[in-house]
C-alpha cells in the first residue's frame, strides 16, 4: 500500500503533538499551573500592592497620592514606632530563647522511656494545635485583674505577696505576652527536636561510653552537634513566625498599657485599618520584609549546604 | 539495695517531675477553660469559693452561649471554609509536589524556590494591600473571600510536604506501571497516591487545623457577625464594650477547641509521623 506524503507528514505531526502532551514538561507545567496562578494572583500581586501603596498617602476610602518614602521617614521620627521596633526584638529574641531551652530540656526528657509516652506526647502538643485565638483567651481570664487564677495560686502558695498585675503594668504585660508566645510555641520546638534526637545513631553514644564520656560530654560533644541542622530550622521557622505575630497580643494588651507591647503586626491594624491610614499601615507591615529575607537567605544557605 | 533508691530517685527528679511541671504549664490554661465554662456566674465570680474545682456543674453557660449568639452558624462557617479550602489545597498542593518532585521541566527549580519561599511568608506581610484586592474580587465579607485566600499559604505548606514524601517513593514500580502501558498521571494515581497516604492525611489534616485556627485574614476581611469564623468570632462578639462574659467565653473557647483537638486525637499517629519527617526535611 502506498502512503501519500501528505498522510505521511500529517501522521508524524500527529505524533509529534502526542509525545510533546505527553512530555515531562507539558505536564509538569499543568501540574503547577493552578498552584502557580493562585500565588501570583495572592500572593506577589499583593506584594508588589503593599510596597505601592506604602510609598502613597492612601486612606481608608481614598486612593492618595505618591508620596515616595515619606511614610517611611515619618515612621523613623515616630517615637511610637521606635517603641514598637524595641518591643518586637524583645518578644522575639525572648520567646525565641526560652521555646528554644525548654523545647531541648523537654524533648530530652520525651526521649526517655517512660509508661503512656504517646498520651503525654499528645498532650504536650496541644497548645499547639487548639485555636490560638481561644487558647489565648482562657489565658485573658487567667491574667484578668480582679479574677487571676495565676494570682490565685500564687498567693496560695505564699509565692508571692501581693497580687501580680499580668497585663495591667508595661512590665509585666510583656512578661504575659511571652509567657503565652512561649507556651503555645514550645511544642513544636519539642517535637521537632525530638524527632532530631530519635535520628542520632545509638552506637555513637555507646562508643562514647567505652571511651569513659559522661551523659554531660555526651550531650555536648555528641547530641547538641548532631541537633544542629534541626536546631537551625526550627529556631529559623520560629523566629519569623514570632516577629510577625499578631493574635496572641492582640487579644491579651492590644499593644497595651500605653504601647508597652505594641509588636510590627498590631500596630500596621491599629493603624491601617482602625485609623485608616492605609499607606502607613503598609509601610509598617513591610518592616517585616527585611525579617523574612534575612531567614529566607539563611534558611537557603544552610539547605544548600547539606 | 541503696543503688536502686539512688535510679528511682533519679529517675523522679531527672525525669517524672519536670515533665510533671511541663504537662502542667501545657494542660493547665484548658483546664481552667474546661471548668470555667460548667460554673454558673455566682460561683464563677465568687472570690471565696474554691476556684480550682466545680462546685456545682451547670450547663447554663451552653445555653445562654446557643440562646444568644450565632455560634453554630460560626461553627458550620469554619467547617464549610477549612474542608473547602483544605480539599482545593491539597488537589493542588499533590498535583505541583508530584511535578516537583518527579519531573524535570525548565523552571521546576525555581517553582519549587518559590514555594518554600510562600510557605515563610507571615499573613501580617501582606493583609492590608490583599483586603483590597479581596474588595476588586467583590468578596468583602463574604465567607469566599476566606476560600480563595486561605489556599495562598496552604498549598505551599502541602506542596513543601508532599514533595518530601513523593521523594521517598521509589521510582522503580511507577516506571514499570508506564511501561506496561499506563499513562504518567494513570502511574501517579495508580501507583503514587496510594504509597502516600500516610503524607496526604498528615497535609489535609494539618491544612483543615491552620484553616480552623487562621485569624488575620479573617479579622480583616469579614465584619458581619453571620460571617465570622468561630476562632474570629469569639473573641470578637462576644466581648462587648469591655464586658466579658467569661463563662460563655470559655464555653464557646471549649466548643470551638474540640473539632480540631479530636480530629487530631484520631490521626495522633499520623500527625506525629508527619510532624517529625516535616521537621527534619525542613
Amino acid at each position: 500500500m502506498i502512503v501519500s506524503p501528505v498522510r505521511m507528514e500529517r501522521l508524524s505531526l500527529r505524533r509529534w503533538t502526542t509525545r510533546f502532551i505527553k512530555s515531562d514538561s507539558v505536564t509538569g507545567y499543568g501540574l503547577i499551573s493552578p498552584a502557580l496562578f493562585l500565588m501570583l494572583l495572592l500572593l506577589a500581586y499583593p506584594f508588589v500592592l503593599a510596597v505601592y501603596i506604602s510609598l502613597t498617602d492612601r486612606v481608608l476610602g481614598e486612593p492618595g497620592k505618591f508620596i515616595w518614602l515619606s511614610n517611611f521617614l515619618k515612621l523613623f521620627q515616630d517615637k511610637f514606632f521606635h517603641e514598637t521596633v524595641r518591643n518586637s526584638f524583645i518578644y522575639t529574641i525572648s520567646t525565641v530563647f526560652l521555646k528554644l531551652t525548654l523545647g531541648l530540656i523537654l524533648a530530652l526528657l520525651l526521649n526517655q522511656d517512660f509508661p503512656r509516652k504517646n498520651l503525654v506526647r499528645g498532650a504536650l502538643l496541644l497548645p499547639w494545635i487548639v485555636p490560638t485565638s481561644l487558647s489565648v483567651l482562657t489565658w485573658l481570664w487567667m491574667f484578668d485583674s480582679l479574677f487571676s487564677v495565676i494570682n490565685y495560686i500564687l498567693l496560695g502558695l505564699g509565692i508571692i505577696s501581693k497580687k501580680i498585675p499580668w497585663l495591667g503594668d508595661p512590665f509585666w504585660a510583656m512578661v504575659s505576652v511571652i509567657i503565652v508566645n512561649t507556651w503555645r510555641g514550645l511544642p513544636f520546638f519539642a517535637v521537632s527536636i525530638l524527632a532530631g534526637l530519635m535520628a542520632i545513631p545509638q552506637p555513637l553514644y555507646e562508643a562514647a561510653r567505652v571511651d569513659g564520656a559522661q551523659a554531660f560530654r555526651q550531650f555536648w560533644h555528641i547530641t547538641l552537634p548532631l541537633l544542629q541542622p534541626v536546631i537551625a530550622v526550627v529556631v529559623l521557622f520560629s523566629t519569623i513566625w514570632t516577629f510577625a505575630d499578631f493574635q496572641i497580643v492582640y487579644i491579651l494588651t492590644h499593644g497595651g498599657p500605653i504601647n508597652a507591647t505594641q509588636i510590627f503586626a498590631t500596630m500596621a491594624y491599629d493603624v491601617a485599618l482602625v485609623a485608616g491610614r492605609i499607606g502607613e499601615g503598609s509601610a509598617i507591615s513591610l518592616f517585616l520584609f527585611p525579617a523574612l529575607l534575612v531567614v529566607v537567605i539563611l534558611m537557603l544557605r544552610y539547605l544548600r549546604r547539606d | 539495695m541503696r543503688r536502686r533508691h539512688l535510679q528511682i530517685i533519679k529517675r523522679i527528679f531527672g525525669l517524672y517531675l519536670p515533665l510533671a511541671a511541663f504537662l502542667f504549664f501545657a494542660l493547665f490554661p484548658f483546664y481552667w477553660m474546661l471548668i470555667s465554662s460548667f460554673k454558673s456566674n455566682p460561683e464563677l465570680y465568687n472570690l471565696r469559693a474554691k476556684r480550682l474545682w466545680i462546685n456545682n456543674p451547670t450547663l447554663e453557660q451552653f445555653k445562654e452561649l446557643f440562646r444568644k449568639t450565632a455560634i453554630l452558624r460560626w461553627l458550620s462557617n469554619s467547617f464549610f471554609i477549612s474542608f473547602l479550602t483544605s480539599t482545593i489545597s491539597m488537589a493542588f498542593g499533590i498535583m505541583a509536589g508530584y511535578a516537583l518532585a518527579r519531573l524535570k521541566f525548565p523552571g521546576a527549580e525555581a517553582f519549587g524556590l518559590a514555594t518554600f519561599i510562600t510557605y515563610l511568608v507571615p499573613t501580617t506581610l501582606i493583609f492590608i494591600p490583599l483586603a483590597s484586592v479581596v474588595k476588586s474580587l467583590g468578596l468583602t465579607n463574604s465567607i469566599w473571600a476566606l476560600v480563595v485566600t486561605y489556599p495562598t499559604f496552604l498549598i505551599p505548606f502541602c506542596t513543601w510536604m508532599l514533595i518530601a514524601y513523593f521523594k521517598s517513593i521509589p521510582k522503580d514500580m511507577e516506571e514499570c506501571a508506564m511501561i506496561d502501558g499506563c499513562s504518567r498521571t494513570g502511574a501517579m494515581i495508580r501507583i503514587v497516591l496510594p504509597m502516600a497516604i500516610p503524607g496526604i492525611v498528615f497535609s489535609g489534616m494539618f491544612s483543615f487545623t491552620l484553616s480552623w485556627n487562621e485569624f488575620v485574614y479573617a479579622l480583616t476581611f469579614i465584619s458581619s457577625t453571620t460571617h465570622k469564623t468561630i476562632s474570629v468570632a469569639v473573641p470578637t462578639e462576644l466581648i462587648r464594650q469591655d464586658a466579658y462574659f467569661w463563662g460563655e467565653l470559655m464555653a464557646a473557647s471549649l466548643i470551638g477547641s474540640v473539632p480540631v483537638a479530636l480530629l487530631y486525637s484520631f490521626f495522633m499517629d499520623y500527625f506525629v509521623s508527619g510532624l517529625t519527617a516535616g521537621a527534619l526535611k525542613g
